[in-house]
């Protein structure tokens, strides 16, 4: 299989590519790491007349700390996110996450940009950000601008992102001390992809009282989804495992997931909860090192 | 405007297996029929022809991708290893011996892919457990005789390239 024609320009720099997206319009379209846009393309989903290959510039890659965020540069494969020793450091969870994409092919050669922007439904990384209260700096003509991952997310493969609009980075706040992080999948056992999926970023107090939870579900709906019931159940309390299972067996609380050939709604509803326990305790359990 | 016009062919400049090539391919040439047909490296086997399979399982800088999501356009300037330049002259990859010895292959077609990702793991990950080399295995799929003997001669290689100095 082959993609129809298309013309293939490399840009040099972040500004290149978007005068090429103004130059192009509806024709263009950017090129990240391809593991989605690509096979899109094989099957006729998708067939751009330009693609602008941003995989040659340089200064999108990469993963540094500045100001108590940890930045990361959107062309960043997921290789190099899951065995980053900053990420593993700081959110392990985001590792967690990274680690598990699809397989180690795609992981060597898929990016962190592309994966934010495609806003598969399911997908893994979007979960976790959301989780993690990431935010994504958005470069365009006239500047930049940074846009909350609570507001990054609109639909199935829809973001706040504007057409004349780039993804440069992807910034996750550092937690504070006594923070842990984590990430929980099922996944699809043919595809990889999320059935369901869970990402916890929890903070507690020597005592082990919760002070703040951030919970996102994965594969209930278009995109991820804050597990508002589950964060406000752990807020105050005593991390127990008492507490932890009735916090999570609310995390489906505020879904309305579609049934699919793999799985019914009440099965990705419960699975939701197990695999919402499952990041929690495993985020505690870092937290408490 | 003619499609050649409008879809103008793209240099390309990769070396392979050592050997520099310089092209002008068509921008829709993904990697793997760059290999194949341009240059005749018929190891690299299309599967599946959708990502999943790992037949087409190639190193681009050193890691294992795979070469049908790949243009050949983005492949301009890097290096790429195949199947074909994985044994010293006649002398066996270990990997490759591995899979000999311990009959990691019945019909042969995913394993040119299989041994790339295997020698990628290995380069990075020199002492794998079991449960590691099957999750770095996840993205090749075999449809003879199974994973056992294919973790065997994974484990195999692994320990004769520790012991090589």
């Amino acid at each position: 299989m082959f993609p129809a024609s298309f013309a293939y320009v490399a840009a040099r720099s972040v500004e290149e590519a978007l005068a090429l997206m103004a130059k192009h319009g509806e024709d263009g379209k950017l090129l990240a790491g391809g593991h989605s846009l690509i096979p899109a393309m094989k099957l006729r989903l998708q067939s751009p007349r330009v693609l602008i290959d941003l995989g040659t510039v340089p200064e999108l890659r990469g993963i540094k700390v500045d100001g108590g965020q940890l930045i990361i540069g959107a062309l960043t494969v997921h290789a190099d996110v899951a065995a980053s020793d900053l990420v593993r450091k700081h959110v392990p969870g985001l590792a967690d996450a990274a680690s598990v994409i699809g397989d180690l092919q795609v992981r060597n050669r898929g990016t962190i940009g592309g994966s934010v922007a495609h806003a598969d439904p399911a997908a893994d990384l979007p979960v976790i950000l959301t989780a993690l209260n990431a935010s994504f700096v958005v470069q365009s003509p006239s500047g930049n601008r940074t846009i909350a991952v609570d507001d990054f997310f609109t639909d199935f493969y829809t973001t706040a992102l504007n057409a004349n609009e780039i993804l440069t980075e992807i910034r996750v706040p550092i937690p504070a001390s006594g923070s842990g992080t984590a990430y929980a999948k099922l996944p699809h056992p043919a595809s990889g992809y999320v059935v369901v999926s869970a990402g916890a970023l929890i903070t507690r107090q020597a005592s082990g009282t919760c002070t703040s939870a951030r919970i996102a579900i994965g594969g209930l709906g278009s995109g991820p989804i804050r597990a508002i019931p589950t964060e406000m159940e752990l807020q105050g309390k005593p991390l127990t495992s008492q507490v932890i299972a009735a916090a999570a067996a609310k995390a489906a609380e505020e879904t309305d997931p579609v049934e699919d050939a793999y799985a019914s709604i009440e099965y990705k509803q419960h699975v939701a909860s197990v695999y919402a326990r499952k990041a929690i305790e495993a985020a505690v359990e870092r937290a408490k090192s | 405007m003619t499609a050649e016009a409008e879809y103008p062919a793209v240099p390309v400049s990769v070396t392979v297996n050592g050997v520099k090539h310089d092209a002008a391919v068509e921008p829709r040439t993904l990697l793997v029929y760059f290999l194949r047909e341009h240059l005749g490296l018929t190891g690299t086997h299309v599967g599946c022809d959708t990502s999943q399979c790992g037949a087409c399982t190639v190193h681009l800088n050193g890691r294992a991708v795979k070469s049908c999501t790949i243009l050949a356009a983005q492949a301009n300037g890097a290096e790429v290893k195949t199947i074909e330049g994985l044994a010293n002259g006649d002398v066996f990859h270990p990997v490759q011996e591995g899979f000999r010895e311990k009959h990691g292959l019945q019909c042969g077609y995913c394993t040119p892919g299989m041994i790339m990702t295997a020698v990628h793991l290995l380069e990075t990950n020199p002492n794998p457990s079991d449960e590691e080399i099957k999750h770095a295995l996840e993205g090749n799929i075999c449809r003879c005789t199974g994973y056992v003997n294919i973790v065997e001669s994974v484990k195999w290689a692994a320990e004769k390239m520790r012991k090589q100095p």
